[in-house]
């Protein structure tokens, strides 16, 4: 029974990492830049609803609507801000101001509101059922399905909707798709929306689920999230999500073998094996660079 | 050309570093003593920066105790009363300030004994310049194990603290679950990334005489035990020892009794937080047991009942931790003058080194050989995120 219990805790710390491995591998497959900034806008999601439950005293759903779209507006200026004036430049350049980008967030938060954890207001009352000798709790299932209804929608938005379409078009050839009259910096702006409001999802998800934010708390998933991304195949949203709960669950049996030590060991570990055997990822086919 | 002037900057340098060192060899050989009536105690205090909040806490216990001997009469030596006369800076919570303010204090205020910094890491940081200048410093907040020795493992001769240190507290803990608390078995899940985990680990396991059933690590940052927890769940033992941080260790015991683990979890003075309780919250925070170093419910003798009241009186507030060991230190450094009849720092080091059943707020205090005091510790037990009673153990 306890394998099936930590299947069950597996499964949902993968939610939170596929969630945010969906966005990382959005802005890769579009623009070609690893947004090492993705974590932390995760932590200004569980920020914000922090925000909005302890000022407002709203609901947990209206507070999930509401980071989201103020994460969707902070990856948009983000992007205008930090990568739009280096969208020529090498990738390398655009690379360390991702990290940059991301220090600044994690490093001004910390001065602003100082880097010690706070307890996130408990807007929702944990229930936990009992079934089959394993017990699940109602914001685990909540985290769970609210992750998987949000990859749905981001499949369809992605497939039947013409923005849908001018993402997969600007992915393909920039240059050709604004050839055929697609806006291309609305379109990456877009992309950037919609990773970051997924971003937002998982801080406030996670908020109510350890009850504990900082800033900083979005370094190691987002790091993590990364890995999940490549592993999946990066640029590929199939691949993101179950890169997320592969490496979920890796973590966990990790853990639950005895070697509690070595779980970031072994995550990264996995990221490097990858790389070596299958560098497109699972899902991901190997195509070559033409010259 | 060229040659010459540098010739004679050299030589410049070569006679400005004689006269420095002229200057340290005097100092080193006497250290410094009162001059006039009143002995001079240096605070290095961190009065703003992240640690804030226990530097100023040491700076209400150190006024509290210095205002206190004056106003009875002062520090008796050589058979006159002498006053004390405190001078307090801030080291801004940084290493190289703390250092820079150690050798202000010894060498331009020429205190007799510095009280301060409160950190570990900043203590080490001022070690240096208090030995060359040869002045004890006390720390009521360092509890790190290798702060009071050298590398080779000799004692530094004037680093002491009034709080007891890592490995104290770990053996404390271990006695008391074995002993007071008759628990045969133990969960250990420790921080894996800390110093301080890993002495309380190490200092609990050589202690304990029953039977360590499993040990789990994690790394500080850790949002989700709910792993290893539920690895943990299968396993008998009697009580969780959690050595690590409120951060991570509120977490833990949220999800540990989330998960319906209602077993007594135990800690070190990591969990002495008002956030524990907050991030575990109110209902989960029940059964939890810690190490702290001073607790009003649990008054070593009947100089606490007096300092509280002096306290309350003073600041009204409610006293704490870190103004109690400050307090302490400020008494330590007097019984050490009075020990020696001497107000010189040398002197005073070893009256400090010598220190025997010193009564004080925070429990009889006795200093070892590594410079650590033997004092009680106090064990706080939390019962629906209220503190429920407290015990001293020895």
């Amino acid at each position: 029974m306890q394998i099936l219990q930590q299947l069950i805790n597996g499964l949902s710390l993968g939610s939170i990492y596929a969630l945010l491995a969906l966005g990382y591998t959005m802005v890769y497959g579009i623009i070609k830049l690893i947004n090492f900034a993705h974590g932390d806008v995760y932590m200004l999601g569980a920020f914000w609803g922090y925000y909005m439950i302890n000022q407002f005293h709203v609901g947990f759903w209206t507070a999930l609507i509401v980071s989201m779209i103020f994460c969707a507006i902070v990856g948009v200026v983000i992007e205008f801000l930090a990568y739009r004036p280096l969208r020529n430049s090498p990738r390398i350049v655009v690379l360390i101001t991702a990290i940059g980008v991301s220090f600044l967030l994690e490093n001004g938060m910390s001065y602003l509101f100082s880097s010690s954890p706070r307890d996130f207001p408990q807007a929702m009352q944990m229930v936990r059922y009992h079934f089959w000798g394993i017990s699940i709790s109602n914001i685990q299932i909540l985290i769970l399905v609210t992750s998987i209804v949000l990859m749905i929608l981001l499949q369809l938005i992605i497939k039947r909707t013409r923005m849908g379409k001018a993402m997969r078009a600007v992915s393909v050839d920039p240059e050709a798709a604004k050839l055929i009259g697609i806006n291309v910096n609305h379109t990456i702006s877009f992309t950037f929306a919609l990773g970051s409001a997924l971003a937002g999802a998982a801080g406030v998800m996670i908020g109510l689920y350890y009850n504990s934010i900082d800033p900083l708390m979005g370094m190691t998933p987002g790091i993590k999230a990364f890995v999940a991304a490549v592993l999946g195949g990066i640029g590929l949203i199939p691949g993101a999500a179950l890169g997320g709960f592969v490496i979920g669950i890796v973590e966990t049996i990790v853990q639950a073998l005895g070697f509690s030590a070595f779980r970031d060991a072994a995550v990264y570990a996995i990221l490097i094996i990858i790389l070596i055997i299958r560098p497109a990822g699972i899902l991901g086919k190997v195509t070559r660079e033409k010259v | 050309m060229k040659k010459s002037k540098i010739a004679i900057l050299a030589a410049s340098a070569l006679m400005l570093a004689a006269t420095f060192t002229g200057c340290a060899n005097k100092a080193a050989s006497e250290g410094n003593s009162a001059s006039g009536n009143t002995i001079t105690i240096g605070g290095n205090f961190e009065l703003s920066g992240s640690a804030a909040a226990y530097g100023s806490a040491m700076q209400r216990g150190v006024k509290l105790a210095v205002n206190e001997i004056n106003k009875n009469g002062g520090v008796k030596v050589d058979g006159k009363k002498m006053k004390l006369k405190l001078v307090t800076k801030d080291n801004k919570s940084d290493n190289s300030q703390a250092a820079s303010i150690a050798t202000n204090l010894t060498t331009q205020t020429k205190a007799s004994a510095v009280i301060g910094p409160i950190t570990s890491g900043a203590g080490l940081a001022a070690l240096p310049n208090m030995t060359k200048a040869k002045v004890p410093l006390i720390t009521p907040g360092g509890t790190q194990d290798s702060l009071t020795l050298q590398k080779n493992g000799k004692v530094q001769p004037y680093m002491f603290r009034s709080c007891f240190e890592d490995s104290f507290q770990g053996e404390a803990l271990a006695r008391y679950i074995y002993n007071n608390m008759n628990l045969n078995r133990v969960a250990i899940l420790g921080d894996k990334s800390t110093d301080y985990a890993q002495g309380l680990i190490k200092a609990f396991k050589k202690e304990y005489k029953g039977k360590v059933v499993v040990t789990e690590y994690y790394q500080s940052g850790d949002k989700d035990f709910n792993t290893l927890l539920t690895k943990l769940k299968g396993k008998e033992f009697d009580a969780l020892f959690v050595p690590g941080y409120y951060s991570e260790a509120g977490l833990i015991v949220r999800q540990a009794r989330e998960m319906g683990i209602t077993q007594p979890i135990v800690g070190a003075d990591g969990f002495a937080d008002p956030k524990l309780i907050k991030i575990a919250g109110k209902k989960n925070a029940s059964n939890i047991y810690y190490t702290t170093h001073f607790d009003a419910k649990a008054p070593a003798n009947d100089k606490v009942g007096k300092y509280l009241k002096l306290y309350k009186d003073t600041y009204g507030d409610d006293a704490g931790t870190f103004d109690a060991l400050s307090y302490d230190a400020v008494y330590m450094i007097k019984q050490a003058i009075e020990d020696q009849d001497s107000t010189n720092s040398v002197k005073i080091a070893k009256g400090l080194a010598k220190l025997k059943n010193f009564e004080g707020v925070t429990g009889s205090i006795t200093i070892d050989k590594d410079h650590n005091p033997q004092k009680p510790v106090i064990i706080t037990k939390l019962e629906n995120g209220v503190e429920a009673e407290a015990t001293a153990v020895k």
